[in-house]
């Protein structure tokens, strides 16, 4: 069995330096420890899953990753750099963007209006030139309009750019706040259950896109799923979590053979029904 | 001896201020809610009083009775009529609800009663007379007031932290949908807690008139607001912290007076409020929240 | 077919020629003496309390925060500028614009002075704190005898808030702020309010844009404080208590918060009513605070919501309506 403080790099990456490393990141709260000596390495191309029976902490570790929360031990390495001394948004700065478990967009702006805000660092000019409506003014939010139109076509979403984000239906909703987290430009992007709440035909398309997403800017991409099937056949590592603790990290092959993770899900019997 | 004096003045003072924070307290601490109109319930009080004392010519007894129903009831009319409505609204339109209520009261009792200050016969609510502790002099009434406090509290914290009722308070308090779906009717404790608050400010109304005494509109806003100062001061939401912060509203107030800084006592006491908030955002007592994400 | 547009210029001239129409009409009407002293008087006041509402909805409607010190910064700007204008140090014509500066800029050092602490707390501590500082800005004006009067007021403030300038500071408060509004400052402003985690998580510095919506309410509010000295020529301290606070705030709320045209509607009918019907004064709180309750129980988006009016979308609708018609008569010949 590999140890799960091995890093599992793919082929491609072989000599490159990773885009996320932990080490032995842990959190309490009060007194309680919610994750503890977390370790992972994910290269800058990696699709790595993290998953766990439910209070595992997974998405813990993607508010201890974006500094929602400060962690109590260990360290966070970006591209090399230390983040401790960030917050959340010097860490989106940085280079990691994030999609929520429970969405949260800016429901009454539109759709476009959601996305040129991923974007409010990317545009240059500065409070005298939007007051005064300067030259920067213009090009820069024209600039913005065609990035966000372009990022929203991904998912075809172009067409609906005037729509209030509040509006749509609960899939539409989840793939804007990718493209939303996309357009803040990032390294690597954190995704928090993307397929929650999809029917088969979603989850089966936003599988193609996970994979496009990454060839097309060639980031890493972190994600949290219970959906086997999309961890499965996208991921090219997988995490498993249990009681704030990695017990497992492999390919999803050697994840779905391993006793411990097996254990974790069904329980010691292995009779219980998942 | 003066400064002995003044303290238990400063007591008397934080006893009142106390009272009146735990209605703050109870109330945000299960909905979350700043209830601006927790001040005019008292200035509806102090009327009540005054009304049946002299229009009325009860019994004291009975009208301290009376103000503390009246107050209550009107409390709970208030809750059912306007709060309860608003229970799933954002937060933002609650408080503005409370904050036009407030106006509300101010405004009718201004137009039905003048806005000229009535004197209060606080000699037929309270026995006027003094009794020497060591060889410092103290009115019964400060007496009177300081004992009640301190009664009204253990009270209050028996029935959250003993009775049924209380754990169904603590339970709504801590997360309403969870209380709900254990059985807890969660609009009568919302309510109850609403009547309590308002019963102690009732309470409140007749020790501050017994203090100051006379009734005026507008009485309740500013003691409504330095009551609302203790009760963030102390920690919004925690019974003892009200109690904490009511006192040292008081004694800033009587020892700014002692100094000679009279002028500067409003100012000070939401100086001190600021400074607070900023070194311990939660308050003296208060527990830190945690947001979920 | 494409849909009919008024290109981004042109519409840039509408407005404008609209609102120069607008003052100079305005200017010359209540230069002419037609309308009486009195009147005069309550349409500066209007305008002041444009300023007010509009100024506070940035940082009620638009941030989503609830500060109740409005009357406070309004209070600074008021003596600031009055201070200001009674030493005398510039002649007349450059005394009033700089006076107008002088006391926007103090508000708004005020106003970041609060903002950086006050608005690290969330929500409802917001409030209070805020609160807390209206009310000791009140105490050292009532305190500060040698510098502001005191208690017994500031008397002999020169009274230049007439028609002409009490409306340009509208239009240029009102301009700047949209125009905040409509680029990255101003969504990010409202991403805040939508959802605070979120927006941090998209790299927007929230501490920064909440100082920054809070220093430009305070620096209007200022200027309205200014213009109000001007109007009366008197100050108390007594005028910028809470009280005051909760007016601007029931303007904007009946107004619909977001809204500026909302603020804007408001300020006027509620300032100039009671103006126009002196009977009605002795219930105007009552029926204000009844609205003000009814509105949050059955509307609480207030009279337009989110909503903001805007003249060239309105031409558009008719020219396209006209376009449509037009069309159709077409297709009717051939």
């Amino acid at each position: 069995m590999r140890d799960p403080k091995i890093p599992l790099i793919p082929e491609r990456d072989h000599n490159k330096s990773p885009v996320l490393e932990c080490v032995g990141l842990g959190i309490d709260f009060g007194g309680l420890t919610a994750v503890d000596d977390f370790n992972i390495t994910i290269s800058p191309t990696e699709i790595c899953g993290l998953i766990g029976p439910n209070g595992a902490g997974k998405t813990t570790i993607f508010n201890l990753l974006t500094k929602v929360y400060n962690p109590t031990r260990g360290s966070i390495f970006l591209e090399g750099k230390n983040t401790k001394r960030y917050n959340t948004k010097d860490v989106n700065k940085e280079g990691i963007a994030r999609t929520f478990q429970n969405i949260r967009l800016f429901k009454n702006l539109t759709v476009l209006e959601n996305v040129l805000v991923g974007l409010h660092n990317e545009m240059d000019y500065r409070l005298f030139g939007s007051i005064f409506r300067l030259p920067s003014y213009w090009r820069s939010e024209r600039i913005a309009r065609e990035r966000a139109l372009e990022l929203l076509s991904i998912f075809n979403m172009q067409d609906i750019a005037e729509h209030k984000a509040g509006s749509l239906p609960y899939g539409s909703q989840r793939r804007l706040e990718i493209v939303r987290a996309l357009a803040t430009n990032p390294s690597i992007l954190l995704l928090d259950e993307p397929a929650a709440g999809m029917n088969p035909a979603e989850t089966e398309s936003l599988m193609e896109h996970i994979g496009q997403i990454r060839d097309t800017f060639q980031i890493a991409i972190f994600l949290i799923e219970h959906d086997m099937q999309l961890v499965m056949g996208v991921c090219e590592g997988v995490a498993v979590l249990n009681y704030g603790k990695l017990i497992a990290k492999g390919t999803p092959s050697e994840i779905q053979r391993d006793p411990r993770v097996i254990e974790a899900y069904l329980g010691t019997g292995g009779q219980a029904d998942a | 001896m003066l400064l002995v004096s003044q303290l238990i003045n400063g007591l008397q003072l934080g006893s009142i201020y106390a009272l009146v924070a735990l209605g703050y307290t109870m109330v945000y601490g299960i909905i979350k809610l700043l209830n601006f109109a927790h001040g005019e319930i008292i200035m509806v009080g102090g009327y009540i009083a005054l009304f049946s004392l002299t229009l009325g010519n009860f019994h004291p007894v009975v009208a301290a009775l009376l103000t503390v129903a009246g107050c209550t009831l009107l409390a709970v009319i208030l809750e059912k009529l306007t709060y309860a409505p608003l229970r799933f609204a954002p937060r933002l339109s609650l408080l503005i609800t409370a904050i036009g209520i407030s106006i509300l009261l101010q405004n009718v009792a201004q137009f039905f009663f003048d806005a000229a200050p009535r004197s209060f016969p606080a000699s037929e609510l309270f026995p006027v007379g003094t009794v020497m502790l060591g060889n410092v002099s103290v009115a019964y009434t400060s007496l009177v007031t300081i004992v009640l406090s301190i009664v009204s509290m253990i009270s209050l914290t028996i029935l959250v932290q003993r009775t049924k009722l209380g754990k169904a308070m603590r339970a709504v308090s801590e997360d309403t949908e969870a209380a709900q779906l254990m059985g807890v009717n969660v609009n009568n404790v919302i309510t109850f807690t609403f009547a309590v608050g308002a019963a102690l400010a009732g309470i409140g109304a007749l020790l501050f008139v017994a203090r100051f005494p006379q009734v005026t509109p507008t009485m309740g806003a500013m003691l409504g607001l330095k009551a609302f100062v203790a009760a963030v001061l102390g920690g919004i939401g925690s019974i003892p912290g009200a109690m904490v912060g009511g006192y040292a509203v008081g004694l800033i107030e009587v020892l700014a007076v002692y100094v000679g800084l009279s002028r500067w006592t409003d100012g000070l006491v939401f100086l001190v409020l600021i400074i607070v908030l900023l070194v311990r955002p939660t308050g003296i007592m208060g527990r830190k929240l945690m947001e979920k994400v | 077919m494409k849909e009919f547009r008024i290109s981004m210029p042109m519409r840039y001239i509408i407005n404008s020629l609209l609102l120069v129409a607008f003052i100079v009409a305005g200017h010359l009407i209540t230069q002419s003496g037609l309308l009486g002293r009195a009147h005069n008087a309550n349409i500066v006041s209007v305008g002041i309390f444009i300023i007010l509402a509009v100024s506070l909805n940035l940082s009620t409607g638009y941030l989503g925060q609830l500060p109740l010190g409005h009357a406070g910064f309004m209070a600074i700007g008021a003596y600031a500028g009055a201070i200001f204008w009674r030493s005398g140090l510039l002649p007349s014509t450059a005394s009033v614009p700089a006076g107008l500066l002088v006391a926007g800029l103090a508000a708004a050092v005020v106003g970041v002075i609060i903002g950086i602490p006050a608005l690290r707390l969330k929500g409802d501590y917001l409030a209070i704190i805020t609160l807390g500082f209206g009310e000791i800005i009140r105490v050292i004006i009532n305190n500060l005898d040698s510098v502001t009067g005191g208690a017994g007021g500031l008397h002999g403030i020169p009274r230049h808030s007439n028609f002409l300038i009490v409306y340009l500071c509208v239009i240029i408060c009102c301009i700047a702020i949209h125009m905040l509004m409509k680029s990255r400052h101003g969504r990010a402003i409202l991403s805040i309010r939508e959802n605070e985690i979120a927006a941090e998580s998209c790299g927007i510095n929230t501490t920064y844009y909440k100082v920054m919506a809070f220093a430009f309410s305070a620096f209007f509010a200022g200027i309205a404080g200014a213009l109000f000295a001007g109007n009366i020529g008197l100050l108390v301290p007594g005028e910028f208590d809470f009280m005051t606070s909760i007016n601007i705030l029931m303007i904007v709320v009946l107004g619909g918060m977001g809204s500026m045209a909302g603020s804007v509607i408001a300020a006027s009918i509620l300032t100039s009513l009671p103006l126009f019907m002196a009977a009605l004064n002795e219930y105007r709180m009552i029926i204000y605070a009844l609205m003000l309750i009814i509105v949050m129980l059955f509307k609480p988006s207030g009279l337009l919501g989110t909503y903001d009016f805007s003249l060239s979308r309105l031409l558009e609708k008719l020219i396209r309506r006209r376009i449509a018609a037009k069309s159709k008569v077409k297709e009717g010949e051939a």
